[in-house]
C-alpha cells in the first residue's frame, strides 16, 4: 500500500542525510501516500470518535475483539495478523502499525503519532482543494466533544471552535449528550454546522409540556438530515445518533429526549427523500457501532453508504450488505484523529454510479499542521495546560485501554480504586476512548485525564452479593455477544479487579459467566457481601473523581503492584481471530 | 413512542387510559372498581391476571392457542430505557379483531393487558408495560375467533458502560 516516509530514508543512500532535517521539510516532500487518483464528482470526509484529541496521539488497536455467531471472523471481529491477512496490508508497513496492533510497541517509535486537528485541517483542505469547488463535504460522526480534560471543563466548546474551523458541515452525536441539554443546545448555537439526529424524539411528557423540537409533528428534537449540492448534484445526510444513550449514561442528562434505531422512522425517512426530495444518494452519517450498521444496512433499503463510528474499527474497505432493494456499503472510520475516510462517489441522476474509498492514517510525520489550528490550539489549551503538566508517574511498561476484557491503562485504574478504597473488588467501565502510552515516558495529569474525563466521574463504595457482581458481569457480557447486533450497546467488556472469572461468549444471556474467584482463588459465594469500588455509575454518587484518585495512587510510586493479565478465562472461542495470535 | 397526530392519537390516548385500569387489576381492585370493570367489559379476566406463566395465562384468557403471524406487527425497544415504563405498541393488517393483549412472559405474573377492540374500531393499541427483567413480549391478536401473535426479546439492563 503506501510508501512511508520512514521506510523509504532506509531504503537509500540519502537517508542519512536526510535523517538530520527539522520536521517541516521531512513532511514536505513525501506525502504522496495522500495523493489519491481523482474519481467521480463528489468528495465526502468522515472524521469519527476523535475524542477531542487535539494533538496526535499513540493508539493501539485491541488484540481482542471477537465476534460471535454471524459476526465470528468478519470485519471488524479481526486482530493482528488475521486482519492483516484480510485486508492485504504488509505486516512491517507503517499501515498494519496504523490499523492493527501487531508490533505495536516496536513501530511506535518508527512511525510516530497519528491525528491531531493541526494535520487532519492540513489533509483535509488538500483533499477538498483537490476535489474542487462545490465538490466536497466534511462530516464527523460524533464523540469528538468529549474525551479530554480541556473538553470535560469545557463542556465542548473548545471542539465547537475546532469543528467550526476545521469546516464539519454536518455531525451526528453520542458523548456529546452527556453534557445534558442546555450545553448541548448552547455549543450547537455556536456550531456552523448542522446536528443530525433522526432517532431522537420528545418523550411523550416532554411533548406534552411542549418542550422544544426541531419537529413538533413527529417529535423530531433534531433535525434528521440535510441535502447538499455536490458537483451538481443532490446528495442527502442523514443522521443517527448512539440509539442507547439513556441507557449507557446517566439518564438525568437527558430526561425529555427517547433514543432507539428508530428502524421504521428512517426507512420512511429515506423513501421520502428519495421520492419527494429526489436526491441522487442517501449517506448515513452513523453513531450505532459497526456490528448494528451491518445488521440495519441488510434492513433499510435506500441507503447508498453508511459512513460509520461508534465502535472505532479502523476498517480499510467497505463492506458490502445487500437487502431488498440493492446494496448498502458499510464504513467505519477509528478513532482518535487516527483516520480520516475518503469517500469518492461517482453521481448520476438518481443514482451512485461507482464508489472509492481509502481510509487514510493521519501520520503527523507526513504532515504539516496547520497554522491557523495549531495557534487555535494552542489558545483553548493555554489556560489549562500548565495546571495538567506536571509528571506524576513514569510507567513501567505499555498502557492502552482497548481490548475486549482488559488493558493495562484498566488495570491501573481498578488497582487504584481498590487500594485507595481498601475494596476487594474494583469495577471500571468496559470505554473505548482513551490513548497509549509508551514505557517509560512520563504521564501527566492531562494523560490521566484522557482516559477518564467523563461528566460523572465520581467514585464510589458499595457492598455486593456474589449474585449481583455476576448478574452485572453478565449483563454487560450480553451487550457484548448478543448474537443479534441490535441488542448490543457498543464498548467493552466492565474491567474487574481483584476479580478473576471464566467467560464463554457463545453462551445465552445469564449463563457466560463462571469460576468467579477474588485475588489468591477464592471462589466468590453468591450470599456474601463484597466490598467494591468504582466509578461511571449510571446512578448518582458522590465519591472524589476517579481522576483524583489515580492521580493520587500514581504520586505515591506504587502504580502495578500486582502481576498484568487479564484474569478472565475465555473458553469456546478458541480459533476465532478476534484474538490476537489466534485463527 | 407514537408519534401519529389526529383522530388515531386521540383514540390511542384513550385506549392507553384503559390500560391504565387493566393494570390495577393486578395490585389490589377496591370491589366497586371491579364490579364497573365487569360491566364495562362483561366479564374481568381475573383468573388470566392471576397465572404466573405466560401460557397459563393465554389458556385462562382464550382457552386456545396462537400462531405466530407477520399480520402482527410488534413494535418495542430492543433494549428499554426504563424498565418501569416500556413503551410497547401494537397494530395489525387483520379484519374482525375482537381483542388484543400484551403478555410479558418473565413478570410475576404474565398477563400485562388485555383490550376488547369494538366493532369498527382500527386494531391500533399502545401502552406502557412494567418489565422486572430481560424477557420476551407477546401481543396477541384475537380476529374472527382466531388467535394470532407476534413476540420481541425486550432488554431491560443494569446500564452504563457505552463506548
Amino acid at each position: 500500500m503506501a510508501i512511508r516516509r520512514r521506510d523509504f530514508l532506509k531504503s537509500t543512500a540519502a537517508a542519512a542525510v536526510s535523517l538530520g532535517l527539522p520536521r517541516l521539510a521531512r513532511g514536505a516532500d513525501t506525502a504522496s501516500i495522500y495523493d489519491l487518483e481523482r474519481f467521480g464528482n463528489a468528495r465526502i470526509l468522515h472524521t469519527t470518535d476523535t475524542h477531542a484529541q487535539l494533538n496526535p496521539v499513540y493508539v493501539r488497536e485491541p488484540s481482542v475483539n471477537i465476534g460471535i455467531g454471524e459476526m465470528a471472523g468478519r470485519p471488524p471481529h479481526l486482530v493482528g495478523r488475521a486482519f492483516l491477512e484480510r485486508f492485504g496490508i504488509r505486516s512491517d508497513s507503517a499501515d498494519a502499525y496504523a490499523f492493527s496492533c501487531f508490533e505495536f510497541e516496536k513501530s511506535a517509535g518508527r512511525f510516530g503519532k497519528l491525528g491531531g486537528f493541526a494535520y487532519l485541517k492540513t489533509l483535509i483542505d488538500r483533499l477538498r482543494g483537490d476535489a474542487g469547488e462545490k465538490h466536497s463535504v466534511l462530516v464527523d460522526g460524533g464523540d469528538l466533544w468529549q474525551g479530554t480534560g480541556l473538553a470535560n471543563i469545557m463542556q465542548g466548546r473548545d471542539m465547537v471552535e475546532v469543528a467550526n474551523l476545521l469546516g464539519i458541515e454536518a455531525m451526528t452525536g453520542h458523548w456529546e449528550f452527556t453534557y445534558g441539554e442546555q450545553a448541548l443546545r448552547d455549543n450547537l448555537e455556536r456550531f456552523k454546522g448542522e446536528f443530525l439526529a433522526q432517532n431522537v424524539f420528545l418523550t411523550e411528557e416532554a411533548a406534552f409540556n411542549d418542550a422544544p423540537a426541531f419537529d413538533k409533528a413527529s417529535g423530531r428534537v433534531f433535525k434528521p438530515s440535510v441535502i447538499k449540492e455536490l458537483g451538481g448534484h443532490r446528495v442527502a445526510i442523514v443522521g443517527q445518533a448512539f440509539p442507547y444513550v439513556p441507557i449507557a449514561h446517566p439518564k438525568r442528562f437527558t430526561p425529555d429526549w427517547t433514543f432507539g434505531i428508530r428502524e421504521e422512522e428512517l426507512q420512511k425517512h429515506v423513501d421520502g427523500l428519495r421520492g419527494t426530495d429526489k436526491v441522487d444518494a442517501v449517506i448515513l452519517l452513523s453513531h450505532n457501532g459497526m456490528d448494528v450498521d451491518l445488521k440495519l444496512a441488510s434492513r433499510v433499503t435506500g441507503i447508498d453508504v453508511i459512513l460509520g463510528g461508534h465502535t472505532h474499527d479502523a476498517i480499510p474497505q467497505p463492506i458490502a450488505v445487500k437487502n431488498a432493494s440493492g446494496t448498502t456499503l458499510v464504513t467505519n472510520a477509528g478513532s482518535n484523529g487516527k483516520f480520516l475516510g475518503v469517500l469518492d462517489l461517482a453521481l448520476d441522476k438518481g443514482k451512485v454510479g461507482d464508489v472509492r474509498y481509502h481510509l487514510l492514517p493521519v501520520y503527523s510525520e507526513l504532515l504539516k499542521p496547520d497554522p491557523g489550528m495549531a495557534e487555535l490550539i494552542g489558545r483553548v489549551r493555554a489556560p489549562h495546560v500548565t495546571d495538567w503538566s506536571e509528571k506524576i508517574a513514569t510507567p513501567d511498561r505499555l498502557l492502552y485501554r482497548r481490548d475486549n476484557f482488559a488493558g493495562p491503562v484498566d488495570e491501573l485504574i481498578c488497582t487504584a480504586l481498590r487500594s485507595e478504597f481498601d475494596a476487594e473488588i474494583a469495577l471500571s467501565p468496559g470505554f473505548r476512548w482513551g490513548v497509549t502510552a509508551l514505557s517509560g515516558q512520563p504521564l501527566t495529569m492531562e494523560d490521566v485525564l484522557a482516559e477518564t474525563a467523563i461528566t460523572y466521574p465520581e467514585t464510589y463504595v458499595q457492598e455486593m452479593t456474589g449474585a449481583q457482581i455476576k448478574e452485572v458481569l453478565e449483563d454487560i457480557c450480553d451487550n457484548l455477544f448478543n448474537p443479534d447486533p441490535y441488542y448490543q450497546q457498543g464498548g467493552d467488556m466492565v474491567r474487574a479487579g481483584g476479580l478473576s472469572y471464566t467467560c464463554t461468549p457463545t453462551g445465552a444471556i445469564g449463563s457466560r459467566i463462571s469460576e468467579l474467584k477474588l485475588n489468591g482463588g477464592k471462589a466468590l459465594t453468591a450470599s456474601h457481601r463484597y466490598k467494591v469500588a468504582g466509578w461511571a455509575s449510571v446512578n448518582g454518587q458522590q465519591g472524589a473523581p476517579v481522576w483524583d484518585v489515580v492521580a493520587k495512587y500514581l504520586r505515591s510510586g506504587r502504580m502495578f503492584q500486582e502481576r498484568l493479565g487479564s484474569g478472565v478465562t475465555l473458553k469456546g472461542v478458541e480459533g476465532n481471530p478476534g484474538i490476537a495470535g489466534q485463527g | 413512542m407514537t408519534t401519529t397526530s389526529g383522530p388515531l392519537a386521540t383514540r390511542r390516548l384513550i385506549l392507553q387510559g384503559a390500560a391504565g385500569v387493566a393494570l390495577l387489576g393486578l395490585g389490589n381492585l377496591p370491589f366497586g372498581a371491579t364490579s364497573a370493570l365487569a360491566a364495562a367489559n362483561d366479564k374481568y379476566p381475573e383468573e388470566a391476571f392471576k397465572q404466573k406463566s405466560e401460557a397459563d395465562a393465554i389458556k385462562a384468557l382464550y382457552g386456545k392457542t396462537a400462531e405466530p403471524s407477520d399480520k402482527v406487527k410488534l413494535d418495542a425497544p430492543e433494549i428499554a430505557e426504563n424498565g418501569g415504563v416500556v413503551p410497547i405498541s401494537v397494530t395489525t393488517t387483520l379484519d374482525k379483531v375482537t381483542s388484543i393483549s400484551f403478555f410479558v412472559a418473565e413478570n410475576p405474573s404474565a398477563l400485562a393487558a388485555s383490550y376488547r377492540i369494538p366493532d369498527g374500531t382500527i386494531p391500533a393499541v399502545a401502552n406502557r408495560l412494567k418489565m422486572a427483567k430481560t424477557t420476551n413480549v407477546t401481543a396477541i391478536v384475537e380476529a374472527d375467533g382466531k388467535l394470532y401473535s407476534a413476540t420481541k426479546e425486550v432488554k431491560v439492563t443494569v446500564g452504563g458502560c457505552g463506548g
